[in-house]
């Protein structure tokens, strides 16, 4: 199975706000976007698991024109808190780039 | 007489916006080459909670006063220049009465550098606890997710809260004839859309435009090469790179709407939200592009609310670990260093060093991600161990991480061996990074109209010139 490093151009996240953290998947591709964004392992409840966030509060978002697949979700706790590792938000991506997609 | 088209004139409003944010470096050519173009207005944002809750916290800007007053002078040299008001938001980071000011002193002190006479409104909007207060009480402040309801405590728990302003205080200042208006915290996107919405062009252009403009350079193909120009018309907008050399195509500016934004279909706003989700994007040139179909919703008029205080202080220190027998077992060195320096401290400094939190991070194993590698994982050649002491008053943090300093520098790997000595890169180990800040609030506070919580003032440059050579003659 590909990983999702091996089949985006660019997967980046970022604070939208002290609250919040968004994950921005730019496949590069309509194919790869077409092929890859629905597979299981891209979907809320994946996310929501892998960053120990409820599904629930998971956003989610597919843009075709861009060949982005966008997912936002709720800090455990307020940016720059009493054990902040990562102040911006800017490394959470790491984590997603062995993701193995099955399709 | 203006050429118009429905109350809007047939060129469009012209926001020039000189940087993404005041402070970080404005290009003097582009702006000046923007200059003569015809525009309506120069805006931009010098805020953000992006880099975190100190700024709030203690109203201090994130931009060196160098940095902030190299970037205000172009600005209110370009001012004079074009006669055409300029819009700076969110001044001096955080927005809060005190980052204002501060920008304000800055302000003053160019113009009379320059001899600049202009015109300058003032808006402040941090509150009180006692206004917020009652407006609890009144019901009027709901969260957002994913936060808890309000309470007296919270309030009572922040150093600075501000209320987001929107539009319309800028516009009620340019209304009444400020060359500058220098506003506190406001929503990026409102301070570019102020000078397009008071002329009449279409309320979901001119936001869209604004969120799109609000990062300058971020929306085009070389966000280093300066800020952006924003036309917007009754039905649609237009956006271009100021510098000839950069692009804004298609796609760069339909992705920054993904850009720190947790939805980039819905924007949410004060008294409204931006339905962005069947909005075109289309060339009009090689670095030009022309959108259509931003919907404007009107909603409930409310402000977000943005509140930091900090209640514990911090100690820090760091040690660099190269043994390799530490190495192969870092997450078990680490519990077992940490249940010592827990157990040391209870031990030896007894119930007087009350609350407080003992944090070891590894750099270059997990430090950021805060879990454990895969068990297939090599240990790395070093590691940089972090200490974090947090505890009521920085002498408690500092005692804390000066009575664990011999156990940083030589716990051992196991208990028959040699001490160890590991490497620290400073004398002292101990260093007090002053109080810990946090975001308390994400509320939104219903207001019966925008400039219910705005207070607006004035310095008139223009009248003082006037008054000292009629005092003169």
């Amino acid at each position: 199975m590909p990983k999702l490093s091996e089949v985006s151009q660019t997967v980046r996240s970022k604070n939208a706000g002290p609250f919040w953290i968004t994950i921005d998947i730019f496949f590069g591709s309509h194919a790869s976007w077409l092929r890859y964004s629905n597979c299981v392992a891209l979907s809320k409840a994946a996310i929501g698991e892998l960053f120990d966030v409820d599904p629930a509060q998971v956003k989610r978002f597919s843009l075709e024109p861009l060949h982005v697949l966008k997912f936002s979700y709720p800090r455990a706790v307020p940016q720059g808190g009493l054990n902040e590792r990562d102040m911006h938000g800017g490394q959470q991506y790491a984590r997603l780039l062995n993701l193995e997609l099955g399709v | 007489m203006i050429d118009q088209v429905g109350g809007v004139p047939r060129q469009g409003i012209k926001i020039l916006v000189p940087v993404g944010a005041l402070g970080a470096g404005i290009k003097a050519a582009y702006v000046n080459d923007g200059l003569q173009s015809g525009i309506h207005a120069i805006a931009m944002d010098a805020g953000s909670t992006d880099s975190g809750p100190y700024y709030l916290g203690t109203g201090r800007p994130k931009y060196s006063r160098d940095a902030i007053k190299r970037d205000l002078r172009i600005a209110m040299l370009a001012q004079a220049t074009a006669q055409v008001p300029l819009l700076i938001g969110s001044c001096g980071t955080s927005g809060c009465d005190a980052a204002v000011d501060d920008t304000v002193a800055i302000a003053l002190e160019i113009a009379a550098e320059d001899g600049l006479t202009p015109k300058i409104a003032v808006l402040h909007s941090e509150q009180s606890y006692d206004s917020l207060y009652a407006k609890l009480n009144t019901a009027q402040i709901s969260e957002l997710a994913p936060s808890d309801s309000l309470t007296p405590e919270i309030l009572q728990s922040c150093a600075h809260i501000v209320a987001m302003m929107g539009p319309e205080p800028y516009i009620e200042a340019v209304r009444a004839g400020a060359d500058i208006v220098l506003g506190g915290r406001t929503t990026d996107s409102a301070v570019l859309a102020a000078v397009p919405l008071m002329y009449g062009a279409g309320a979901g252009p001119a936001w869209h435009a604004g969120k799109t403009a609000e990062c300058g350079g971020q929306c085009t193909t070389n966000p280093t090469e300066g800020g952006v120009m924003v036309t917007v018309f009754g039905e649609h907008f237009e956006i271009e790179p100021l510098s000839k050399d950069n692009s804004c195509t298609p796609r760069t500016v339909y992705a920054h709407l993904l850009y720190e934004n947790s939805d980039p279909l819905r924007l949410v706003e004060p008294g409204a939200i931006i339905d962005v989700s069947a909005a075109t994007y289309e060339a009009i040139s090689d670095r030009s592009v022309r959108v259509f179909g931003s919907q404007f919703i009107p909603q409930p008029y409310t402000m977000k609310l943005e509140g930091a205080g900090g209640s514990s202080f911090q100690t820090i220190m760091l040690v660099g670990i190269a043994d390799p027998h530490v190495l192969a077992d870092i997450d078990g060195f680490i519990t077992r260093l940490h249940a010592a320096m827990v157990d040391l401290i209870s031990r030896t400094m007894g119930d007087a060093v009350g609350d407080f939190d003992i944090s070891l991070r590894a750099y270059g194993w997990n430090a950021v991600s805060g879990t454990g590698p895969a068990a297939t994982i090599p240990p790395p050649p070093e590691i940089g161990l972090l200490f974090v002491a947090t505890a009521a008053t920085q002498e408690i943090a500092t005692r804390i991480a000066k009575t664990c300093n011999p156990y940083f520098f030589h716990f051992p790997h196991a208990m028959n061996v040699e001490l160890p000595s590991y490497a620290f890169p400073f004398s002292p180990a101990e260093i007090e990074r002053g109080r810990l800040y946090e975001f308390k609030l994400n509320h939104v506070v219903e207001v019966s109209h925008p400039m219910e919580l705005v207070r607006t003032s004035w310095i008139d440059l223009r009248t003082d010139a006037k008054e000292a050579v009629n005092a003169q003659t």
